[in-house]
């Protein structure tokens, strides 16, 4: 088979698409967005679990596999960099985060053994292992605290090549060079040969076998790439946003919630991981918003957050129902449904120039 | 002698404490059975149960009667789950609706905290969590009172649900809807009234669960996470077998707490938080259909 790289294979579109949003994001947001708050509590928080998201989705939504343990390899990130800058500050911070996404890979590999044997629910109980293993670990040995007495770490500021990057506009523009880079990478990967092995592997793995595709590369490679992306999100999560943390922040509920964007923003999308993400970011906030607004603090606010559950709970149950594939999808047939609209339109004037 | 002792206290108290999680994973057993789904949301079902319970009794309703008005809950919620959430889903792949029983799960949280609050309930039984001297007296063994009426009310049902299964016709209905239900609704059997004991008795399940371990730690959000071990017991047992579900919860409750004596120690404790998933990830490696599953045969 002649194969040639992904990157020749790119639509006018797709680099119409990449630089509008390279604009956007590097250009227009840094000019249009003056306070510190729309970075620190917004933008850099939800490119971080948007990164952690792709790793959920290259795990599940590409590869088929029903990982629930994202916050466990975020974790294994974040303190490996904690440890590496701690330890070895001359590698410098863009090597150590590397690094780190390296470590949480690891971990990746070896928790995705099971899934050579398993699938569905049981390996879903089998990756839990993972996310309780790691806490545990992190929160039992000191070491890796630093012998911290208070169990809380705080993060080392992020210095590349001698400058100093603590504003929130400059720790966001770090963050949105990785996500960038590895946005990237990620859709190239799903576009060629690796991506349509997982993929094979996900729509039936007995026939992917049988066609040759190795099964126990194709799954551990999808765990390790997953584990790579979860740790160098957890690492920037817990250096840009965090900045002090305790292994409770990776907890399952943060398991759970990367879970819902995967499946609220699409399965087998990369687009679907930032819509996701986005969503399960800002809904709390609007809810919050609005319950303040309509009932002016007369209502609790664990009455909110319960609410939230349910809201949450029930969309994920109505995607399910209506569109397993999620927000990403509704996009696409929104757009399908504009253009169709647009075309008929241009077909009737066409048709009415003729008569 | 008394390190042997002290041994098969631990022991003792792992099996009894096991018999908690059996309770959870029987009510996914039953509801696996019933509709070949695996509900996620038997965790959120046992938290929503024993709250509204506490709820229930704080109104002033005696003992007896908030126990039934939760059950007649449990099986309402049942039965809008089977209607509004597992109907739309048929024919749908199993991980659809594994994910719509998450949904189903945060839901039900979300109800029980916004109707009752989230503040940590207590719950009294009326038994205490100590050693019974009878049995300090007889044998030189520390029992908990408490976990031992857990054993006991656990094993009841156990037997009470085994003996309604195997003897009546509603039982018998069950197991044909479990092998086909469309075959199983073509001769005549009521799916809708075998959905409703199914769900009826995941909620008596689920409600007894949730009382135990509410009298022990306080009836609160925890229970949940508490309720995720019942996952590994069902690997250990299979899902869709009830012996199985007691026996896998008894592995899993003595494992866990030797382990922890034993081994705990050694690597500062609390191992108690994963080792039962890595002892499911090695009896996976072993036999991925559990102890009493059938025989997964898959095909291209």
């Amino acid at each position: 088979m002649k194969s040639t790289p992904v990157f020749m294979s790119y639509t006018r579109g797709d680099l119409l698409n990449l630089l509008v949003l390279m604009v956007l994001g590097f250009v227009l947001i840094p000019f249009v967005v003056p306070t510190d708050y729309w970075y620190s509590s917004i933008l850099i928080p939800w490119l971080c679990l948007s990164l952690a998201a792709i790793g959920q989705q290259i795990v599940m939504g590409y590869a088929g596999q029903l990982a629930l343990g994202a916050a466990g390899f975020m974790a294994a990130g974040a303190f490996a960099l904690f440890n590496l800058e701690l330890r070895l500050p001359f590698l410098g911070f863009p090597v150590n985060l590397v690094l780190s996404g390296l470590v949480a890979a690891a971990f990746g590999v070896l928790f995705g053994l099971p899934s050579l044997r398993v699938r569905g629910i049981y390996l879903m109980v089998a990756t839990l292992a993972s996310q309780f293993f790691i806490i545990w670990m992190i929160d039992k040995f000191g070491w890796f605290k630093n012998y911290d007495t208070s169990g809380i770490i705080t993060a080392q500021d992020i210095v590349i090549f001698g400058r100093e990057f603590t504003a929130p506009l400059e720790m966001y523009l770090v963050v949105l060079v990785v996500v960038t880079i590895l946005t990237i990478l990620a859709i190239n990967m799903t576009r060629g040969s690796t991506g349509r092995n997982w993929m094979a592997v996900r729509d039936m793995d007995i026939a992917a076998e049988s066609m040759g595709i190795s099964l126990l590369k194709t799954k551990l490679q999808a765990f390790a790439i997953s584990a790579f992306f979860c740790g160098v999100a957890g690492a920037l999560f817990a250096f840009t946003y965090l900045k002090s943390m305790e292994p409770v922040a990776f907890d399952i509920k943060l398991s759970f919630r990367i879970l819902f964007m995967v499946i609220l923003g699409g399965l087998g999308t990369i687009s679907g991981a930032f819509i996701g993400a986005a969503f399960i970011l800002l809904f709390p906030v609007v809810l919050n918003t609005l319950g303040n607004e309509i009932f002016h603090g007369m209502v609790d606010a664990t009455i909110i957050s319960s609410i939230e559950l349910v809201v949450f709970g029930v969309l994920i149950i109505l995607f399910m129902i209506y569109e397993p594939l999620g927000m990403a999808k509704l996009w696409e047939n929104i757009k399908a449904r504009i253009n169709s609209r647009r075309g008929a339109e241009t077909s009737m004037k066409q048709n009415r120039k003729a008569d | 002698m008394t390190e042997f002792l002290f041994f098969i206290e631990v022991v003792v108290a792992g099996l009894l404490a096991g018999t908690m999680y059996s309770l959870v994973a029987l009510g996914f057993v039953l509801i696996y059975k019933a509709s070949s789904t695996f509900n996620f949301a038997q965790g959120a079902m046992v938290f929503f149960a024993v709250l509204s319970f506490v709820g229930f009794m704080e109104w002033g309703l005696p003992f007896v009667v908030a126990f039934l008005v939760t059950i007649a809950l449990m099986a309402l919620v049942g039965l809008a789950t089977e209607r509004l959430v597992l109907k739309p889903l048929r024919n749908q792949s199993e991980d659809t609706l594994l994910m719509a029983t998450i949904g189903l799960g945060f839901v039900l949280e979300g109800l029980a905290q916004a109707a009752w609050g989230v503040e940590v309930r207590r719950l009294d039984l009326g038994i205490g969590d100590f050693p019974i001297q009878w049995i300090i007296d007889s044998t030189g063994l520390f029992i908990s009172a408490l976990d031992l009426t857990a054993g006991l009310v656990a094993a009841t049902l156990i037997i009470a649900l085994a003996l309604l299964f195997k003897y009546t016709r509603m039982g018998l209905g069950l197991r044909a809807v479990a092998d086909d239900p469309g075959a199983a609704s073509s001769i005549g059997i009521p799916l809708g009234s075998i959905m409703l004991m199914v769900w009826t008795a995941a909620g008596i399940v689920a409600l007894v669960a949730g009382m135990m371990w509410g009298a022990r730690a306080g009836v609160q959000f925890a229970l949940v996470d508490l309720a995720l071990k019942a996952l590994p017991v069902l690997i250990i047992g299979g899902f869709s077998s009830i012996p199985g579900a007691i026996i896998g919860g008894l592995i899993i409750g003595a494992t866990e707490k030797v382990l922890e004596v034993y081994i705990g120690p050694f690597f500062g404790g609390a191992i108690e938080g994963w080792a039962p998933y890595v002892l499911a990830i090695f009896f996976l490696l072993w036999r991925p259909e559990g102890l009493f599953g059938e025989k997964i045969i898959r095909r291209v």
